[in-house]
């Protein structure tokens, strides 16, 4: 993991005691509430229905067992003993005091961690997949360079009040499981013909209002470039971007307005001033903090063990639990294990208790070298473990309530926090996913259904990333209650593609019944073991439709 | 009229701005005045213009309106602006360290607030990670 030095230290801390001063001024009030506003976003704190919400950024997902311990510790001195992980792999705790985020920083900075720029109309948290390093499928190690970017676009004065929010994600595997196609600026990092390492540059994507995938800008761009050519992107859209109306802001509105050639033109003039300047990256700079992401002294291991196996064999729970929550590791001997945040109707999908995140940081030290990934799909991931450990984390797993062998199954819903808490939403999101967990909870009928993604989000902003659910649910407001639109068909990953709406919405308790019926239509035309956006694109949303609406009351 | 804060060698002096000095938008600025910019002008067209500008005041409409921070950029990036580059409009404590960073070196505070406080603004945090037009090599070539 990246180790802070001299300058990063100071970076936080100053930034911590800038915030503090702050606080204090709209405290006396000194600043007003509007004077305020940008800056305790930059800062990521938000104010929601019932009080103030701390985000805290979680660079391309990667914590250390002590970082995760300082966020149960934060959790259970100043929130409600629990803290909700995001669908940018970041940590948002709920029940926050004005007063006490200055020392909630404070004890951040000290185990190198901030709020930096996790909300606002600026950079946001590079993220990057919960496998970099690890997957087997990866070309290159994306760390590096999600690391060079988280710093260079932390506090860069010229870009900290853009038309709106502006998210980089980066991703260099097979799969692309950051769903680069969906961000403002994605870049899939690869390795060209004579070894060296470059950047296929997409831009303009995003969910939200206007979802729309990112188009390529640029192929083949040498990795030394990425900085100057981000830094070309951003100076355009900080020129050009529109501020007129903050739906119509986002990168991916200009670039549509231009066109891709136009847009891409610009880029390149811009470009041109800046390329093989200082801001070209240097092999030393790559290198200092490349030596931070060095693989763990990993141990020599068979691929096969023995007990593991036998374990397989005799609990079919284990199985199972190995068979979707259990990831493919580069190392033999080795795998990554998805530690799963929804257990079903019980608790809301991604909040984690101060105890659980406790537990899962002593696991990382015990089975692992002490690192732990938070997924976009809001699960805890531990990257190394041994197979022979497996079983053993398994059980433990299942005791804290994290063993739910559901990764990548309906019940593993994504959603966001919703008007519950959320004073953007339309609608709520959690009394959804509980009713849809609830409904299906028979976990041999949900290994049936197989692969398959639902996403709720409670309003257009599309936290949840509904629009790349296979299912996709999205809360409404009609007349001033709540009501919910189904899509179908979304993907993420490199066959990206965005759900079609169904019909007309329903009410908040139909939910589970039509989600029912999308189900057995998926198993009627089902052809062998056909994943369920596989059948969708196969024989469209029609008989969905038919199904779904043939008695279906609807408003 | 509020007080100005100049940045001289550096240091911030308050001091009163000069009145006799007209600050003109582009389309009614002649020579030897001083030229006021709105965030939608293009500064890359200004360059046969600069010779005979007598400063440059770039307009802030809303604290929150990052346009100028890149006009300032590359005013001084690009063009080799070296007059004075002030910052006018809704200009505050917490945004002059960027303001600074990005070339700005006089800042007209807005009436309201107070300009001794505005200055403690000016320092913000001492570690910048990118590059900025008053310190263009990124902090990997400084580190």
């Amino acid at each position: 993991m990246y180790e802070y030095d001299d300058y990063d230290h100071a970076l936080v801390h100053e930034r911590v005691a800038q915030f503090r001063d702050q606080v204090q001024r709209r405290l006396s009030g000194e600043l007003s509430e509007e004077e305020f506003l940008p800056l305790r976003l930059q800062n990521g704190l938000y104010m929601q229905k019932h009080a103030y919400m701390l985000r805290v950024a979680i660079p391309y997902g990667t914590l250390s067992a002590e970082q995760l311990r300082c966020l149960a510790a934060i959790a259970r001195e100043y929130d409600r003993d629990y803290g909700h992980f995001t669908t940018r792999q970041n940590i948002q705790f709920n029940w926050i005091e004005l007063e006490q985020v200055p020392d909630i920083l404070a004890r951040l900075a000290e185990v190198q961690m901030h709020a930096i720029q996790t909300s606002g109309n600026c950079v946001r948290n590079i993220t990057t997949e919960a496998f970099a390093g690890v997957a087997a499928d990866e070309l290159l190690d994306p760390r590096p360079l999600a690391e060079i970017l988280r710093q260079w676009s932390t506090v860069n004065p010229e870009f900290l009040f853009l038309p709106r929010k502006f998210k980089i994600a980066l991703c260099s595997a097979i799969e692309d499981r950051a769903a680069i196609q969906m961000h403002d600026i994605g870049l899939y990092l690869y390795q060209g013909d004579a070894g060296q390492m470059l950047l296929r540059v997409m831009v303009g994507g995003g969910l939200g209002r206007t979802p729309i995938l990112s188009q390529q800008i640029r192929d083949g761009l040498p990795w030394q470039h990425v900085l100057s050519y981000v830094e070309a992107i951003l100076r355009v859209y900080n020129r050009h971007g529109r501020r007129d109306n903050k739906y119509k802001a986002r990168i991916k509105i200009l670039v549509k307005a231009l066109g891709i050639e136009a847009f891409a033109a610009e880029v390149e003039r811009e470009w041109q001033h800046l390329k093989d300047g200082p801001a070209e990256l240097t092999d030393t700079e790559y290198q200092r903090v490349a030596s931070a992401f060095v693989p763990p002294a990993y141990e020599s291991l068979p691929v096969v063990d023995l007990e593991y196996g036998s374990h397989l064999a005799q609990h079919l729970g284990f199985e199972r639990w190995v068979q979707r929550n259990v990831k493919a590791h580069k190392v033999p001997g080795y795998a990554s294990v998805v530690l799963s945040t929804k257990p079903g109707a019980a608790l809301p999908p991604g909040d984690v208790t101060s105890a659980q995140m406790e537990a899962v940081a002593d696991w990382a030290e015990r089975f692992g070298f002490g690192e732990i990934r938070i997924a976009h799909e809001q699960n805890i991931v531990l990257p190394d473990v041994r197979k022979r450990d497996l079983f053993a984390l398994w059980q433990a797993a299942c005791e804290q309530g994290l063993g739910t062998a559901n990764i990548g199954l309906l019940s593993d819903i994504i959603a966001c926090p919703g008007g519950d808490y959320c004073s953007l939403a339309n609608a709520k999101s959690i009394p959804i996913a509980q009713g849809i967990q609830a409904h299906f909870d028979d976990l041999d009928y949900l290994h049936d259904i197989g692969e398959l993604s639902l996403n709720i989000s409670g309003c257009m902003n599309a936290c949840g990333h509904h629009h790349i659910g296979n299912i996709g649910i999205l809360g409404v407001d009609k007349n001033g209650s709540e009501w919910y639109q189904i899509t179908l068909g979304g993907a993420q990953g490199q066959h990206a593609a965005l759900g079609k709406v169904i019909g007309p919405s329903f009410a908040a308790e139909q939910v589970p019944q039509v989600i029912e019926r999308i189900v057995q239509t998926f198993t009627d035309y089902r052809e062998h073991q056909e994943r369920f956006v596989d059948t969708v694109q196969r024989i469209g949303l029609e008989p969905f439709k038919e199904r779904v609406y043939r008695t279906q009351e609807v408003a | 009229m509020n007080k100005l804060i100049r940045l001289v060698d550096g240091l911030p002096v308050i001091e009163s701005a000069d009145p006799t000095l007209a600050i003109v938008p582009l389309a009614q600025w002649q020579a030897g005045e001083g030229l006021l910019l709105g965030p939608d002008d293009d500064v890359e067209s200004l360059q046969p213009l600069l010779a005979d500008v007598a400063m440059i005041a770039i307009d802030f409409p809303s604290f929150r309106d990052g346009r100028g921070y890149s006009q300032a950029y590359l005013l001084r990036r690009r063009l080799g602006w070296q007059g004075e580059l002030r910052a006018v409009g809704d200009v505050l404590r917490d945004q002059l360290s960027h303001m600074r960073q990005c070339g700005f070196d006089s800042f007209a505070v807005r009436a309201d607030k107070s300009v001794e406080d505005a200055v403690k603004g000016l320092a913000g945090v001492s570690v910048l990670y990118g590059r900025s037009a008053i310190e263009p090599r990124p902090l990997f070539r400084r580190r």
